[in-house]
């Protein structure tokens, strides 16, 4: 049995969730689905540690969700818009999170979104034709 | 008969949802973001779509990891949207338009699109926000809406040669229902954007605006680009765009631009608006 090889394997600073990230992390995932209820939420932050295992989470993606630990939630093989309702537990956004998988403020990352977008407009301009606003 | 009457991109970030909850329009960061949707409602009220199919992709709502249909169509009388994990207020749901879906289900699947059909589904942000950007100025929804969801979460994804090809046989299968009935496609999501990895928060105005371009004037450029391709410089999240390709299929080969817009950054993305419809002349 292998997982096979992908072209975009090699893409930096990037997880491409396939076949074999889900594969590894369905519980995980499972169990970030299920907060789509209310009732599940408030059992979950009633002992976050008892739901876990309920969940049967590896004892890696346990502490990972205790901690609050995007980078490592990633790595074991959360999907992030999965990722995303369990942050909320966490008091975090997308942009924490962004910034924590990169080890940088979520001032700095926000900067980093600012800058990659900066002279937008001079790019609207070079490309000439019609633009509204 | 039935007909499609145009078709628009746009943004479906939750993001967006909440500025327009929190009626930030106005805010300096969110203006000329919302300016940019005037003439797309403007154009919806003077144009008035009896439905509209949203080309969406379902994040954790609808559908779990457990069954992920490649596209999906909801063939139900109405949609609701629900809780998605943070239990913030749900719009008023959705007039669905049944026997319609289930002609789009029938004709697609002769032509070789196996869609998976779904008598109920909930509608997530990617619905939700497109619909609120449109219409949230009206007492209530003033059409039906057809929810058509793409997998865009968990590769392997279709390509935006699949979806565009899908968009075409929208086309024909609307033009086959045999009720006049005016249908509008909004496709969703993107530009530019990665959620996640240390590669995250990456936008790429430049990428955009040559998929807007080709989009409206080139889209074989677009269906050439493999998956991978768009990853690459459009960030993994950035993939949504291939749901564009379904709209732009469904709009005859020469278009009528009538608008084009970007704006970024918008929360971790690049943001366009187009509006086109089929070539006059």
């Amino acid at each position: 049995m292998v997982w096979k090889k992908h072209d975009y394997d090699n893409l930096p600073g990037t997880v491409v969730f396939d076949g074999e990230c889900t594969h590894t992390s369905y519980n995980l995932n499972k169990m970030a689905f299920s907060f789509n209820s209310p009732e599940n939420r408030a059992e979950f932050a009633d002992d976050m540690d008892a739901y876990c295992r309920k969940f049967e989470l590896t004892d890696d993606q346990r502490v990972a969700v205790l901690d609050g630990d995007f980078p490592a939630l990633l790595r074991l093989g959360g999907n992030i818009y999965y990722l995303a309702k369990i942050a909320v537990f966490h008091g975090m956004t997308m942009q924490d999170a962004g910034a924590a998988f990169q080890n940088i403020t979520t001032e700095q990352f926000k900067q980093k979104l600012a800058d990659n977008a900066a002279g937008f407009q001079q790019h609207l301009e070079k490309r000439g034709g019609y633009w509204n606003g | 008969m039935g007909k499609v009457i145009g078709g628009l991109t746009t943004s479906h970030i939750p993001a967006v949802g909440n500025a327009m909850a929190n009626k930030l329009e106005q805010d300096p960061y969110w203006k000329r973001f919302f300016d940019g949707y005037k003439p797309v409602i403007s154009w919806l009220e003077k144009e008035k779509p009896d439905v509209v199919i949203v080309v969406y992709n379902d994040h954790g709502l609808n559908f779990f990891l457990d069954t992920v249909p490649t596209f999906a169509i909801g063939c139900a009388d109405s949609y609701a949207n629900d809780d998605e994990g943070w239990g913030i207020p749900t719009p008023a749901s959705f007039k669905g338009d049944a026997q319609l879906s289930w002609h789009l289900s029938e004709s697609l699947i002769e032509q070789g699109f196996d869609m998976t059909m779904c008598q109920e589904m909930k509608v997530d942000h990617g619905c939700v926000v497109p619909m609120n950007l449109m219409f949230r100025h009206l007492p209530e929804w003033p059409c039906k809406i057809i929810p058509l969801a793409v997998n865009t979460v968990q590769h392997p994804m279709p390509s935006a040669k699949r979806c565009y090809d899908l968009g075409k046989a929208l086309r024909v299968a609307i033009e086959s229902y045999p009720e006049d009935t005016k249908v509008a496609i909004f496709g969703t999501g993107g530009m530019s954007h990665q959620l996640q990895g240390e590669r995250a928060g990456i936008i790429d105005v430049e990428f955009d605006l040559e998929c807007m371009h080709n989009i409206v004037n080139d889209p074989d450029k677009m269906t050439a680009l493999t998956n991978t391709n768009i990853m690459e410089r459009g960030g993994t999240e950035g993939i949504e765009v291939i749901m564009w390709m379904v709209m732009r299929g469904a709009i005859a080969p020469n278009v009528n631009l009538l608008h084009k817009h970007y704006h970024a950054p918008i929360s971790n993305t690049g943001a366009g608006v187009l509006l086109m419809t089929d070539a006059t002349d």
